[in-house]
Formats: C-alpha cells, structure tokens, sequence
C-alpha cells in the first residue's frame, strides 16, 4: 500500500504538470493570452459571460420546395413552348408535385425524352390521357433541402463577415436550423435585418401587353407576374406586370458597392463575363423596352432601355438612403440566400452584465473554496489538507480540460465548478469515514488505508457515475449555457475520481511513510 | 484526534426505518401539495418556456422612471408587459413582454416596437426573445431530459445493484424531482432552463447519496447473515450518517456561496439547489431506504445460495 511503482508517482506529478500548464492562461490578463499559440490559451468563454448576440435561424423549407416545383413548371412552359407543343394544366400540386397534359400522342412522345432530361431527380410517370405527372421522392427533396442550407450557411457567413464582426461563429443544427453566434455584439438589429432579407435580384422585362390595373383585377398574361414596387409614391407605379422569365440573375454579379449619382446614393454593380454578355444580349434585343430590377419579389425600379448596355457593369437607382444603398451593395455582393430565413430565438447579452456575471462568480468560487478547504481542515486536520490540496489539484486539472478540449465556461458552468467544489470533497470523506471506522474495528494503520481506500472506491465509482449518467441527459437535451452546467459537472466529476482515488492515496501513502504515525488522527 | 472525531466516536443508533411512516406521511403530504399547487397555481414559467421577450434595461443616468416606462410600454397593445426594479442603484430595470399572437416575426416586431418607444437613455444589458416554434421544443426537451434522467439512474442501479434497490432509487429520485418541482411552483419563483438543470442536478445529487448508503446495505447483506433487514438498514443508514452530514456541510457551503454571492441570474438556480439538499437528503434516508423493507431483500439471495449449495452437494 505505502509502496507506489514508480509509474505512478510518475504519471500523478505529470498529469499535475500538465494540469498547472494548460490551466495558468486563465490566471494571465486577455491582452497577454491573446498573443499566445493556440494551444496555450484560457477557457474561450460563453455569450453569456463575454457579452455577444445568439441567433437561432431556421430555413424556410417549405420555399425550398416551391421553388424547386416552379422551377420545373417555368422550365417545362419553356421547353413546351419551344418545341411549340400543345398543352394544358401546367403547374405543381401538393409539395412535391408538378402535373402538365399534353394530349396529342405523337406530340408527347416525341418531347418526352426532352422533358425527362429537365430534371433527373424527379420521377416520370405518363398516364395513358397524356398527362405527365414529375414527383420528387422524399430523398430528393431533402437533398435539395440540405443543399440549401448548406448554401445559406455559407451565405450567412460572407453577410456576417462583410460587417467586420469579431470571431462569429456559424454553425448547422439539425435539418434546417443555423445558429449564429456573435461575440461582443451589443445591439443585433442591424445583423438580424441584413439575415432577415433573401437578397434576390434578378432583371426582368416588363410586360407591356397588360397595364398593372388590368393585372390587378386578375388578369395577368400567362408567364407573367404582378410585383409591387418597393417605392411607391414619387410619380412611380405602385405595382408592375413583369414577364416571369429571369433576363439576368444576381448569381452573375462579381461586385457591387454603394456610390452616389448626382447626390442621390446608388448601387453599382459588375456583371461576370457571361453576365455581362447576357445583358448585352437582352439590352440589345430590347432596346425601347422597360427592363424591371427585382430585389425579392418587389421591383426596386424599372428602367427604359435607352441602348444596348455592352460593359458588363449598371447601376440600381432608386430612393436609396445611403445606409440602404451600403446594406444592398454588401447583400449583393455576400449573395443571394436560396430561401427566407427566420430568426427563431435570440439571447443578447451586454459585455457589461457579462463582466459583473464573471465578478460575481468568481467571488462566489473564491468563498466557496474557502469555505470548504476550513471546513476540511476542522474536520480531519491533516488529512483535510491533504483533501484540499487533492481539491485545488482537482480544480486545475478541470480548468486544463476545459481549456484544452475548448469546452465554453458559461455562467451556469460556473455553478458547476461552485458545485464540483462541494462534491469533489465527498470523496474524500468517504475514504476517510472509512478509515475512521475501520480503524475503529481495531485494523492496524497499513490495512486500514488499504482497506478504506478499497471499499471507498466502488462507492465513490456507483455514486459518481449516476450522477454522471444525469449530466450527461442533460448535455444532450440542454442547450446554450445549460450544456456548459453539464459538461463542467461532468469533467469536474472525472477529475475528482482521479484526485481522491489516486492523488489522495498517494500523498496519504507518503504522508503516512514519512511522519510514521501509529493511528490516524481521525 | 480530531474535535470532530471525538464527537463522533460512536456510531449512532438512531431508529430510521422505525420512523419511516412518519417519514412516508409527510412525504405524502407534500407530494399531494405539490400537486394542488400545480393544479391551482401552476408555474411562473419563463420565456425559455412561455415564449416571449424578456429584456433587462440600465438607465444611462439616474434612478429610472418605472411609472413611465410602464405607461409607455403598456399603451403598445402588446398584451400583458411586466416591468420590474432590481439592483442597489434603481437603475435596473427587468422587462418582460408576454408571447406574441403569430409567428416568430410578430416577436421580432415587438422587440423593435419596445426599444423604439423607450429611445434613448437606456443601455441593452440583456435581451431574450424566444419564438413560439423554440419554446415548444424546449419544454419537450426539458420534460424528456427530466424523465430519462430518472430512468437512467433507476437503470444504472438495478444493473449495479438488485432490482429492489433500482426501484427505490426509482421511487426516491421521483420524490426529489416532484417535490422540487412543488418549490417552483409554491414560491412562484421562475421556472426556466437553468430550473431543469438545477432538477437534474438535485436528482443527481440525491442518487449519490441513495447510492452511498445502497452501498453499505448490499455490504451489510454479505457481512451480517443473521441481522434482521430492519436493523441492517439501520445500521447502513447510521454508519454512513457521519458522511452523510459531512458532504451536506460541504455541498451546503458552496451552494450558500452561491446564492449569496452568484449574481441575480444564479440566484433562483441556488435556491433550488438548496431546497434540493434538504429534500434529496430526507428521501435518501427516509425514502429509498425504508422501501427497501417492502421488497424482501434477502429471500432471493438466500434462495440462490440455497440452490448453489444443494447443486454443490453430492
């Protein structure tokens, strides 16, 4: 029992030094820490500690699927047109269906092979009356949904990132869930209004054929759709009819940046090569026409086309302030989201509140380990010492962990290390009621200490490995801050097992070799 | 030796299994008055829960002026806005803002609605808004964490144990979880995420303290053959009442750090913590342990051994 193989001692005094290294940049002042390497840094801190915004977004999934069934509809209208079939009862039905009847048979079979190519993923059946009927299977719409959302993150991030925000972090949850963390943002408005907007621009033609009044009481042309405009007043028309096919998209903008054009702020923007020849194309086949810019599904303004427009670049004029201008030119720029997104939840902390939370936490830490390590001592005086000493060892090595696995400190993981305080001890007292009470039924000192450390330990493993099991519930369910609660309980857990089981021995062991005591002072 | 080891230089004798109807009718009792007062007055839950806005405003100078925020804010016909005063220096204000009708957009509106009408002179320390769609999911979560919580640990300690001792952990670990729930509901205190925490904890805790003593008995059923099960599970609960006490004094010194010194936002979480102390203690001695008389500890013991040394026998 008193005698340790050297490994041991080895590995207790490594684990220590280990321990002390990893967990001193919590003691350094942010400024130093911040020049140190990456694997030498303090515990990264929760929102709630360090103030910051936290964002819960959710996809629109439902647009993801409209979209995808009007894009087959406008590409089979496109297709049929082309190959200048007869048809009839266009359009989708349910979410995952698109229907269209073509009754002439020798017609549908010659544009069949034509329209299966239009999109691979859906499935083709043609019932014996003409009509094609495309279904996406379940598979394909949540491969198309997961796409999205891939593409939104990305997107969400370039938005984020054009505003300079320090360290954001944007991660997936669950199907169609994004969140986006935010350290130091004090007032999230401006951020949550720029994620609020799809940021769809596309160039349409205005169709001239149906005034907007007509429009309005429900007739609009085939292929074409009323807008509103999204600057009513000022002698302009409050809606438009434009014709649905898209001439240009915004998918083919390179830059964009805010300017003023006599005063009045502007957006400019440059198309890609084959953007820049699109519109050269369109402008040039269009000239005298009124080309409509829609940003998400509202028409921003609608230029006559006065001559071709060869450079590849424009300018979007309308009632911008400059603030507005700035917002279009950098959501142009990050890109186009593939759906709306929602703003689910939102937690704002103020860097102020964070600052008085981490005082008031560290106080209470501070008291508690007093508190405790007095208490101990009163109680089993050497002996308690050396619990507190196997504490303070238990209490570093947990701030090691934390800062090595990158575990966030929230505020109620504070709580947890206030609570591990209390609990680590607890194994302690129960190696040391132990040895009181085998002592007690006249054991001798080396079997007694072997003893109570042997029967301890699978209490000590029961008890502790319940509570873990609680915590571990509560990491998975918990969410925010709450996961911070579970996973300090949890390492604090562990790391009191190694500190009373191990650790404790160890210096019982040597203590009892070096003072050579008949009875322990229990 | 120690001052406390010349206090405790005999192991008690106290009759804790002879007290156990005691024990049970005051458990009864307040198990059925947490249920009246869950009937009657339900939680005051929080908008992790409820949905809703909550917002915590400093004014940028002097004392605020609650009666006119309250006017203010109450003539924007967003239903039922509570405003409360915290802190020393009367510049903190707590706001809460009931569940938007609609869609989360409709609570997103309201937030803008709030800060607009307030202006300037007052500095954001903390805004929360949690949409309708996010509050459901997060009682589900918190019911199920709950609940698979207390299967778990029942599980852990039929599979450590016997199934008699999973069973009264079962029941023990129930007793601490509806009663600490009774606390949120008879002192109206928030009923938040940080409270299913606190929950998990206390059933958590408590089961450390089931389990110390479970321990014992199942070493007792080994040492002591002939010890009826009355006295053996006096004598485990006794034997292990110095450690009992001494990890109490010890969780109970952080967890009053804690609510003295944490900080407004720790404060309901210490408090719950500190009624789960008191409570998890009493169900380990007076629930989990007692129980275990109901369910014949020894007979399938002693009838494997039985079996074991009529097989051994030629």
């Amino acid at each position: 029992m008193l005698q340790f193989p050297k490994w041991k001692i080895v590995m207790v005094l490594l684990v220590a030094l280990c321990g002390a290294i990893w967990s001193a940049p919590n003691l350094l002042p942010r400024e130093t820490t911040d020049r140190m390497p990456s694997w030498w840094q303090p515990v990264s801190l929760g929102l709630d500690l360090q103030g910051g915004s936290y964002l819960l977004l959710e996809v629109d999934t439902a647009y993801v699927k409209r979209e995808l069934l009007s894009g087959l509809v406008e590409a089979l209208r496109a297709t049929l047109r082309k190959e200048k079939v007869r048809y009839s009862e266009l359009g989708s039905s349910g979410l995952d269906t698109v229907k269209v009847r073509i009754s002439d048979e020798a017609e549908r079979e010659r544009v069949r092979p034509e329209l299966r190519k239009l999109d691979p993923e859906a499935l083709l059946e043609v019932s014996s009356d003409g009509m094609f009927v495309f279904t996406y299977t379940e598979q394909a719409m949540a491969k198309r949904i997961n796409q999205a959302v891939e593409q939104s993150i990305g997107i969400v991030r370039r938005r984020v990132d054009e505003l300079g925000t320090r360290e954001p972090s944007i991660q997936r949850q669950g199907t169609d869930r994004i969140i986006v963390q935010l350290p130091g943002v004090k007032n999230p408005e401006h951020i949550k209004s720029l994620l609020g907007k799809t940021a769809k621009l596309t160039f349409h033609l205005v169709d001239d054929t149906a005034s907007p009044e007509d429009a309005a009481r429900g007739r609009v042309p085939p292929g074409s759709v009323l807008l509103p405009s999204a600057e009513s007043g000022r002698g302009l028309p409050s809606q438009y009819v434009v014709r649905k096919r898209v001439e240009v998209g915004g998918d083919l903008l390179t830059d964009s940046q805010a300017t003023f054009q006599n005063g009045q702020a502007v957006v400019s923007f440059r198309f890609t090569v084959a953007g820049g020849k699109r519109f050269a194309d369109t402008t040039s086949a269009n000239a005298g026409k009124m080309l409509a810019i829609v940003l998400d599904e509202k028409v921003i303004s609608a230029p006559r086309i006065n001559e071709p427009i060869l450079g590849g670049s424009g300018v979007i004029t309308g009632t911008f302030t400059t603030q507005e201008a700035n917002d279009l030119a950098l959501l142009l720029r990050a890109g186009a989201l593939p759906a709306p997104l929602q703003v689910l939840e939102e937690r704002t902390v103020g860097p102020d509140l964070g600052a008085d939370s981490i005082q008031a936490g560290a106080i209470a830490s501070g008291v508690g380990l007093i508190t405790v390590i007095v208490f101990m001592v009163l109680i089993y005086g050497t002996l308690g010492l050396l619990a507190n000493v196997a504490l303070v060892l238990n209490l570093v090595i947990l701030l090691a962990l934390m800062s090595v696995l990158g575990a966030t400190l929230t505020l109620p993981g504070i709580a947890g290390i206030v609570l591990t305080m209390g609990m680590a001890v607890d194994a302690n007292v129960l190696i040391y009621e132990r040895m009181r009470e085998e002592q007690k039924a006249g054991r001798g000192l080396i079997s007694t200490v072997q003893v109570a450390f042997e029967r301890a330990f699978g209490t000590i493993l029961d008890a502790n490995l319940t509570t873990l099991a609680a915590a571990a519930l509560l990491f998975q369910f918990g969410s925010g801050p709450v996961r911070g609660f579970a996973v300090t309980l949890s390492l604090g857990l562990l790391s009191s097992m190694f500190t009373a089981i191990m650790v404790t021995r160890l210096m019982v062991g040597t203590w009892i070799r070096w003072r050579r005591p008949k009875t322990l002072p229990l | 030796m120690s001052f406390y080891g010349n206090f405790i230089a005999h192991t008690p004798k106290f009759d804790f299994v002879g007290k156990r109807l005691i024990a049970f009718a005051l458990t009864a009792t307040l198990i059925i008055g947490t249920f009246v007062s869950i009937a009657t007055r339900g939680f005051n839950f929080g908008i992790d829960f409820a949905g809703g806005i909550l917002i915590e405003v400093q004014t940028t100078d002097g004392p605020a002026n609650i009666a006119k925020m309250r006017d203010q804010l109450g003539n924007l016909s967003l239903g039922e806005v509570s405003l409360q005063q915290f802190g020393e220096t009367g510049r903190d204000v707590m706001v809460r803002v009931q569940k938007q009708d609609g869609d989360e957009k409709a609570q997103m509106a309201a937030l803008a609605k709030v800060k607009e009408t307030l202006g300037a002179g007052y500095d954001y320390r903390r805004v929360e808004i949690v949409g309708p769609k996010v509050g459901d999911e997060l009682k589900r979560d918190g019911v199920l964490a709950v609940a698979l919580s207390v299967l778990a640990i029942a599980a852990y300690v039929w599979f450590r144990f016997e199934w008699q001792f999973g069973v009264g952990a079962l029941i023990a670990t129930f007793h601490d979880v509806i009663l600490t729930f009774g606390f949120f509901s008879v002192t109206g205190m928030e009923f938040n995420l940080t409270s299913v925490a606190a929950i998990l904890t206390i059933a958590g805790y408590s089961i450390n303290d089931t389990v110390v003593i479970y321990d014992r008995v199942r070493e007792n059923l080994r040492k002591y053959k002939t010890l009826s099960i009355y006295e053996l599970l006096n004598l485990a609960v006794n034997e292990t009442l110095a450690r009992t006490f001494l990890t109490v004094a010890t969780v109970f010194l952080t967890v009053v750090s804690l609510l003295v010194l944490g900080g407004d936002v720790l404060h309901g979480f210490a408090a719950s913590l500190l009624w789960g102390l008191v409570v998890g203690t009493f169900s380990s001695m007076y629930v989990a342990l007692p129980v275990l008389i109901y369910f014949r500890l020894r007979v399938g013991k002693d009838r494997e051994e039985d079996e074991a040394a009529a097989q051994a026998a030629p």
